[in-house]
């Protein structure tokens, strides 16, 4: 299985990565790390141009993050007409990782905050689609 | 450095819709260039087209262009940096004069944006990011640079009045502006009651998608002096890339590629941001000018703000920016846009503005950002 179920509209399918949605039907969202040379990836790459070595580990996101910015899209593009509006947001956790998804629905746009603490975990959508976002820490 | 100028510069009218072909569109930005130069269409060596494939019907579009106005059988391609293009075009003509294989080259920038509908243009642009990872969230470029403004407000507490102060400035110089898309004065209430697009930027924070072209004629310094009065010199140039994730991004409250370009211009034309005198920043958003104050030198960083809230971006102020309306009011015909700034200060330098004329002024800056913020050019003129 490759990216074709993921997020509310997926471009593109193939991808050496796709062992990422493998792990995230299995309620995990991951990271890789190389083991040649400690240098830690996300979005996930199985192949580090740091070193060019091809073997790299998976390794969970489980702790907590800290929002750094997000914006309530009102105006969404064509395949997202319906869905809007909704949160984009950049989180910041551990290993200097920087993730862009959405903040979950059950957030109020009131009690956003810049800083605010949070967790990153894998979320169903409609028609067997599937991908992550940002829930309360 | 004069060894290579700035001859020609033009650009057609930008629109929401031009109801013309692309490649008439680009006769008018040629037109323009070419008007009193002591060289014909046969004096170009060869030919750069600059546009953002994503929107065009036509495929490799050079061909087409290169053959409506008669610049076959020289050599003519392709180069793309989304909104950035032309001005990437700019860097590429530099070398290939630089390298001897060319004396005169023209660098065209086009986009009819009038042939998609507004969301599919949006569909477009989110593609212009990472489409494995950040596009399927339904990322578009106004929400990029929403967050760039969400996460400047929290860090130096820049205000969403603010802001809406750049497009004040911005639309008092379109008005007048006989090129521009938006003719119309905006006040700060207008602004601040548009309707919210994507937090906090609302419709009059963003630029509009329209219809336009560019071009710009380049050539060696010993043809420049023999064909035009005033040639302009390309003393500096920069060009830097960022992540094209926002989830690579280490600042969101500066463009590193700007940042970076900036560097390597002023360091190649030997001066400081403080030696400008009139500049054209890529204000897609009103937070983009904000920032581009800022990576450029000419606030520090967290005071850009201060300078539109002071006026110092105004014709008379400190460091005039975007006197000619900016994208804001001129539109953002993608591939044109960069061939449009380096225009304006092509005419600022030679004292031909018409919109409002920087008085004496002899360095110009051209700050032109592809996406956002995955690609940044800063390119550096002088009288």
């Amino acid at each position: 299985m490759g990216f074709e179920n993921f997020g509310t509209v997926s471009f593109t399918t193939e991808a050496k990565v796709a062992d990422f949605i493998t792990q995230l039907e299995a309620g995990r969202v991951m990271a890789t790390r190389c083991r040649k040379c400690g240098g830690s990836y996300f979005p996930p790459k199985v192949d580090c141009p740091r070193c060019l070595s091809s073997d790299v580990e998976w390794f969970e996101i489980k702790g907590k993050g800290k929002l750094n910015s997000y914006t309530v899209v009102n105006y969404g593009p064509t395949g997202f007409e319906n869905d809007a509006p909704y949160i984009l947001a950049l989180a910041e956790f551990d290993e200097g990782i920087q993730i862009l998804a959405r903040l979950s629905r059950d957030i109020e746009e009131k009690d956003i905050q810049v800083g605010m603490s949070l967790l990153v975990r894998p979320v169903k959508l409609a028609d067997n689609r599937i991908a992550y976002e940002f829930r309360r820490a | 450095m004069e060894d290579i100028a700035i001859v020609g510069a033009g650009q057609s009218v930008f629109s929401r819709s031009c109801g013309e072909s692309i490649r008439e569109l680009c006769f008018d930005a040629f037109k323009e260039a070419m008007e009193g130069l002591d060289i014909t269409t046969g004096d170009i060596d060869a030919s750069v087209i600059c546009s953002a494939p994503e929107y065009d019907k036509q495929r490799s579009p050079s061909g087409l262009i290169s053959e409506y106005l008669e610049l076959t059988p020289k050599p003519a391609f392709y180069v793309e940096t989304v909104c950035s293009s032309s001005s990437t075009g700019l860097r590429v003509a530099w070398s290939l004069i630089k390298a001897g294989l060319h004396k005169v080259v023209a660098v065209i920038g086009f986009q009819k944006m009038s042939e998609l509908s507004s969301r599919d243009a949006a569909e477009r642009m989110g593609r212009g990011g990472d489409i494995i990872w950040e596009s399927p969230f339904g990322i578009t470029m106004p929400a990029g640079y929403a967050m760039y403004a969400r996460a400047h407000m929290a860090k130096y507490g820049t205000t969403e009045e603010q802001l809406a102060k750049v497009r004040v400035k911005n639309s008092h110089y379109g008005a007048t502006n006989p090129k521009a898309t938006y003719r119309k004065e905006l006040s700060l209430e207008d602004i601040l009651n548009s309707e919210v697009i994507t937090s906090p930027l609302k419709k009059f924070d963003c630029c509009a998608n329209a219809d336009g072209s560019s071009c710009i004629i380049v050539a060696r310094g010993d043809v420049a002096k023999g064909v035009t009065k005033i040639p302009i010199w390309v003393v500096g140039l920069g060009a830097a890339t960022d992540t094209m994730t926002m989830a690579g991004r280490e600042s969101l409250t500066g463009l590193r590629c700007a940042q970076e370009a900036a560097k390597q211009a002023y360091k190649m034309a030997g001066i400081k941001p403080q030696d400008i005198d009139v500049a054209e920043v890529h204000d897609c958003f009103t937070i983009s000018e904000i920032l581009a104050y800022e990576d450029l030198g000419f606030a520090k960083p967290g005071e850009g703000a201060g300078l539109i809230e002071d006026k110092e971006t105004y014709v008379d102020g400190k460091i005039p920016v975007n006197v000619d309306g900016g994208l804001l009011s001129k539109g953002h015909p993608i591939g044109a846009t960069g061939g449009s700034q380096i225009r304006t200060i092509v005419r600022q330098l030679r004292g031909e503005a018409t919109e409002a004329q920087v008085k004496a002024a002899k360095i110009g800056l051209v700050h032109n950002i592809g996406g956002v913020g995955q690609y940044g050019n800063v390119t550096i003129l002088r009288r």
